[in-house]
């Protein structure tokens, strides 16, 4: 230590606009990149001039070019085609999943914390007991065992799916019953709309928010896992999995499973982005962070 | 303590019957019949062999009179035999656990070694470009598909620069060592041949790496979140203002104190390593676990399903028991509460 005082660096205040990007810019990419990947799938057949299985043997395989941007593959199909194609499989079953795999699990366990004594521990057993599976092993039994399909891909996801959401609703609840918060808006004079629209629902819906965002990115990957490994979508349908698990001898014609691969990890980091994001505006403590 | 670590041992048990008693009442209810599954279409057409292959596996007992079945076998250590492979689940297992144990200990001791200095180095210095190496690395191994990662290193690394060898355990041209232990690298070293080792150590490099990804991430960004928890504490401040060293303020008061959170996922990683290697095992043709597993799941092999089932269960619950337990030895207040 040295006895000369050091000058304490003080932070300069930055312009409004870089801090809201520092804050919010990650966010904000992930926003647009689930946006751009949303519209795309939406208007896949008038922004393509190719669709995703028109076979054309005679230019197989070829490398990205000004005709075809992501080269074609062992069939001659367009790449980029396929993989715009494959968003709206991948997106609507990330959508279908967490959205009723959450809200069953959300709605058990609030149930079970409002219920308490042997409702409670009977319920939450269940879900510590599916929970102990590790998810792809479970769904790909069950999936092997209905038969391909991407309908009985979901039921299988589905039935590992729940549990999570069933623990953090219940955790949530519990916590929000007895919270000294509400207590204290009450005694400042909010009136209880006030307190339910900007308290309560902030604190308990927040984390839930959250997680349904992580967890779309989660659910494509898992879905993307299970359909190359032949349990997902039955060929010739445009899937991203599937496109991977085609592509994967064809280490010289790269293209081929390089694309539907970025376009998994883009959309799953768009998901993380925003969830993310999500997170540091409900949590002003995180924010500092 | 004891009585806590036998009730915990207790559910245990409990845990891992009810999850093979689930897997039984899902595998039973579903469409799939392991009868059609394992003769051919010729067989499966004559109802008098689908009925002859249904009563040698004791498919045509009442549901909880299979299920007994099960457990009576199970408590003399048989697991059954696998309808696809007709050899005893049990030996299938040993033969294919080795390979996935060697893997996932590997990644998981790579991940460790990267993930947890990674993470305190960003949490110490936060904004630096560690820390944004560190966020971008945990933010590509939670995003990247596993599988995909797999072919763009073997495309890398194997197709384009050469520089590991392809898939496999090892060259087909080398001779593998004598089976002691199953593992390859304990097995070559224990024979005394280097150049083998130096084969089946090549061989991991790559898988392990790959198996390693989404692990590290979720390491590296746990520890960067605990550390940060932990540096911003009120007894972090005192210890710097008693004039302590930075470096005994980390690596002496923040880290254990964030060690909680990162021994709760760690343990949770491996599990997840050791039953999760499906992907990597397929891409890398690695003769583990997981694709025993993705075998026994698309021929519907009941017994071999309910017997991982039940490993894996077991599995993890043994693992959530050694996280609770480590939890008393971390943290002082635990045990005594």
């Amino acid at each position: 230590m040295s006895g000369v005082a050091v000058p304490v660096a003080v932070p300069r205040p930055r312009p409004a606009a870089v801090r809201w990007l520092r804050r919010y810019g990650l966010a904000a990419l992930g926003g647009a990149i689930i946006l751009a990947w949303v519209l795309a799938a939406a208007l896949a057949p008038w922004i393509l001039s190719y669709g995703p299985n028109t076979v054309d043997v005679a230019n197989r395989l070829k490398p990205p070019s000004a005709m075809h941007w992501l080269g074609t593959d062992a069939l001659g199909r367009d790449v980029l085609a396929r993989v715009v194609y494959g968003a709206r499989i991948s997106l609507s079953v990330g959508m279908a999943v967490v959205l009723v795999g959450g809200l069953f699990g959300t709605l058990l366990g609030a149930v079970a914390a409002y219920a308490r004594g042997w409702a409670e521990e009977a319920l939450m057993r269940v879900t510590d007991l599916v929970f102990c599976f590790p998810p792809i092993i479970l769904a790909m039994a069950i999936a092997a065992a209905l038969g391909i399909g991407t309908v009985n891909t979901v039921i299988a996801m589905l039935v590992v799916w729940w549990p999570k959401f069933a623990r953090l609703a219940r955790s949530l609840v519990l916590t929000q019953r007895s919270l000294e918060y509400v207590e204290a808006a009450q005694s400042v004079g909010f009136g209880p709309a006030h307190i339910l629209v900007r308290q309560i629902i902030p604190n308990a819906v927040g984390p839930l928010i959250v997680l349904v965002t992580l967890d779309l990115g989660q659910a494509i990957l898992v879905f993307a896992g299970l359909s190359f490994l032949g349990l997902g979508v039955v060929p010739p349908t445009a899937e991203w999995g599937a496109m991977v698990s085609e592509g994967r001898e064809l280490v010289q014609q790269w293209w081929v499973a390089t694309f539907p691969g970025l376009a998994i990890l883009s959309v799953v980091m768009g998901f993380n982005f925003v969830g993310d994001g999500i997170r540091d505006w409900l949590d002003p403590h995180a924010r500092t962070r | 303590m004891i009585r806590y670590v036998v009730s915990r041992l207790v559910t245990a048990v409990v845990m891992v019957l009810l999850a093979t008693l689930v897997i039984f009442l899902i595998a039973n209810t579903v469409p799939g019949d392991p009868a059609l599954a394992a003769l051919g279409d010729m067989q499966a057409s004559d109802p008098v062999q689908v009925r002859e292959f249904r009563a040698r596996w004791g498919l045509d007992l009442p549901l909880w009179e299979q299920y007994w079945l099960f457990l009576k076998r199970l408590a003399q250590g048989d697991l059954g035999i696998s309808i696809s492979s007709r050899r005893p689940v049990l030996a299938d297992i040993i033969d294919y656990a080795p390979a996935t144990l060697e893997l996932a200990t590997i990644a998981f001791l790579l991940s460790l070694a990267v993930g947890l200095p990674l993470g305190v180095v960003a949490a110490v210095k936060r904004d630096s470009w560690v820390d944004h190496v560190a966020r971008f690395v945990a933010l590509i191994g939670v995003s990247a598909p596993t599988f995909w990662l797999a072919f763009i290193m073997l495309a890398i690394f194997y197709g384009q620069l050469d520089w590991a060898p392809g898939p496999g355990r090892l060259d087909p041209i080398a001779f593998p060592p004598d089976r002691i232990t199953g593992l390859l690298l304990i097995d070559t070293a224990l024979a005394g041949d280097w150049e083998t080792f130096r084969d089946a150590a090549a061989h991991l490099v790559l898988p392990s790496i790959v198996l390693a990804a989404s692990t590290l991430g979720l390491i590296t960004r746990t520890t960067r979140a605990a550390m940060l928890e932990a540096l911003s504490q009120d007894y972090v401040r005192v210890a710097r203002a008693k004039g302590l060293l930075a470096r005994v303020v980390v690596t002496g008061h923040a880290v254990p104190n964030a060690m909680l959170p990162v021994v709760t996922l760690g343990g949770l990683a491996y599990a997840n390593l050791l039953t999760g290697a499906v992907m990597t095992e397929t891409v890398f043709g690695w003769p583990g676990l997981g694709r025993y597993t993705f075998r026994s799941a698309v021929t519907v092999d009941f017994p071999a399903i309910m017997a991982i089932t039940a490993i894996v269960a077991a599995i993890f619950v043994l693992v959530n028991l050694l996280v609770d337990l480590s939890y008393a030895l971390l943290d002082p207040r635990v045990a005594r509460a």
